[in-house]
């Protein structure tokens, strides 16, 4: 599993890193044929089917918080440019205290706040661990959404604002028709940088206790219990979530290339 | 109600005695403007004496501190409300000196939305409308480019097209070829030659001194605040009354270098390491 994934990395860019290319080859094929012969690559291999699973629980988890993150984020920040102060405010104070508060502390606080279970109606409805770091994760996603939202309208030129005046828009159409589409072409790329991060954080899951990549690696290390496999497993989580990563922010970075000259 | 018979006398735009201030700093001072409906009125006057302010003030974008402005049977500085402001600049069309065409949208796009979204009209008469504009402009054949793929030239006359669309009553042009390069002045001072023959009522700042004396009926020069002297393109260029004008139009028209060009591209997306981020 971990050894595909790396593996099939760079081919997106085969040409401009050919060196690279030809040692994750190489390195790929040293696992595939020297792993049925070594007692920790077997064991890696017996153990990447849970990892693969423990990996979709972080994706799950990241998706999730940047969705959730992204729609709040959007509304808190479009209330923070609103010119009423009422409600810019509290959207300022969210954005400041989500901002700049520990992940980790999030990720506690929802988990040890909120019920394991909610009572919706006649029904409890069970809340899982996963789902309150989803929220932890989500609420600093929604408040650097709401930050990004904020400074990409802050950075369309004000003579635009000018120019639709001057077309007899009315504030809201200035805003839909010619600021919000002219925003997020400039937001995709710190939004995509934003998303690679919280795939990081997701890492922090296993902290409380959800059943994800480190988590399994951690019960694999125990239960293998050998130096070496451990090295191995931690490099193959390390190599997972740079799998996942890397193309993300290179795509980033080829977008933010690509608007910077249109 | 005033008859049509002395609406046609009354003076299209009037502006008695505007003073404006930004924070401490005067701009402008007390200035009196007529514009006849069908003239071409020209205002001519060193950087920063207040001319763009002048055009910022008669279409609302602006409110002075003091003083009367009236556009039509509007009395622009009795407006309370952004939507009665919003009711006159339907009627006044403004043009840019950096053109400030919407750069995500194509040049037909640019030319429809306002009249569909601002005006109502339907998608169908708004394109038609447009792409007569855009004939009228010569620029029929870019009507699915981008604004970032036209010149500089072409661009403001897709922005005037843009002012056009609206049918306006009257069109301000505020130094619309100042940015332009020199080969490319020519056909955008064409278009606006060309609408002031049709009898647009045009107000222009501009610092093109052979332009504004060919086509202007009626000439001010403006200096910190102040109207220094008016008249017919002729009078003022050819017979200036005051030191001050003299002075101006001999270093404006002695001076055959034209002001460079403001630099750099507004929507360069150049600072996306603002967005920073902390874990
Ligand atoms: N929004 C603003 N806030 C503060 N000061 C302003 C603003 N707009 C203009 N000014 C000031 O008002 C003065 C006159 O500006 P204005 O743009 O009307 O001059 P101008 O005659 O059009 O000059 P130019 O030929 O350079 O365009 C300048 O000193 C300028 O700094
Ligand atoms: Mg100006």
């Amino acid at each position: 599993m971990a050894i595909d994934s790396s593996a099939s990395l760079p081919l997106s860019w085969p040409r401009r890193h050919p060196g690279k290319l030809v040692l994750l080859a190489a390195l790929a094929l040293l696992l595939i044929f020297g792993a049925p012969k070594s007692p920790v690559f077997a064991a890696l291999y017996e153990w990447s089917p849970a990892l693969a699973v423990g990996f979709g629980q972080n994706i799950l988890i990241s998706l999730l918080a940047i969705a959730i993150g992204s729609l709040l984020g959007l509304l808190i920040g479009a209330l923070a440019v609103s010119p009423l102060w009422i409600t810019r405010l509290p959207a300022r104070i969210w954005v400041q205290v989500f901002r700049n508060a520990p992940w980790l502390v999030l990720i506690y606080f929802t988990t040890y706040v909120f019920p394991f279970e909610l009572h919706i109606g006649k029904s409890w409805i069970a809340f899982p661990d996963w789902v309150k770091v989803t929220i932890g994760l989500a609420l600093p996603a929604s408040a650097n959404v709401a930050e990004i939202f904020r400074g990409a309208i802050g950075s369309i030129p004000s003579t635009q604002w000018e120019a639709s005046r001057s077309l007899a828009f009315t504030r809201g159409q200035i805003f839909r028709s010619i600021i919000l589409p002219q925003c997020f072409k400039r937001m995709l790329p710190p939004w995509m940088n934003l998303y690679a991060v919280i795939t990081m954080g997701t890492a922090l899951a296993s902290l409380v206790g959800v059943h994800d990549l480190i988590d399994t690696a951690q019960i694999a290390s125990n239960t293998v219990n050998l130096t070496g496999f451990t090295v191995l497993i931690y490099f193959s989580v390390l190599a997972l979530f740079f799998a996942y990563c890397y193309p993300i922010s290179r795509i980033t970075q080829f977008l933010e290339r690509r608007y910077a000259f249109s | 109600m005033p008859s049509p018979e002395t609406r046609a006398e009354q003076p299209l735009i009037s502006l008695r005695d505007i003073h404006l201030s930004f924070g401490s700093n005067r701009v402008l001072r007390g200035i009196d403007l007529d514009v006849q409906r069908g003239q071409a009125v020209s205002i001519i006057g060193p950087s920063g004496s207040g001319k763009s302010t002048i055009l910022r003030c008669i279409t609302g974008l602006l409110q002075p501190q003091r003083g009367n402005i009236r556009v039509g049977e509007t009395e622009v500085h009795k407006l309370k409300s952004e939507a009665q402001r919003i009711e006159l600049r339907k009627r006044v069309g403004f043009v840019f000196q950096q053109y400030n065409l919407f750069p995500h949208l194509s040049v037909l796009e640019n030319l429809v939305i306002a009249p569909r979204k601002v005006l109502g009209r339907n998608s169908a008469q708004a394109e038609q409308e447009a792409r007569a504009l855009l004939a009228k402009v010569r620029m029929e054949h870019k009507a699915d480019a981008y604004p970032g793929q036209l010149s500089g030239g072409q661009q403001q006359r897709v922005a005037i097209a843009r002012a056009l669309a609206m049918r306006p009553e009257l069109i301000l042009f505020d130094e619309v070829t100042s940015a332009l390069d020199p080969e490319t002045v020519g056909e955008v001072l064409t278009v606006i030659r060309e609408l002031t023959e049709e009898g647009m009522t045009c107000v222009l700042v501009t610092h093109e001194m052979r332009f504004a004396e060919d086509i202007s009926d009626v000439v001010y020069f403006t200096e910190n605040g102040l109207i220094v002297e008016h008249g017919s393109a002729e009078q003022i260029f050819q017979r200036p009354v005051s030191e001050r004008t003299q002075a101006f139009l001999r270093h404006a028209l002695g001076d055959a270098g034209r002001r460079p060009a403001a630099a750099g591209d507004p929507y360069l997306l150049s600072n996306i390491s603002r967005y920073g981020l902390s874990v």
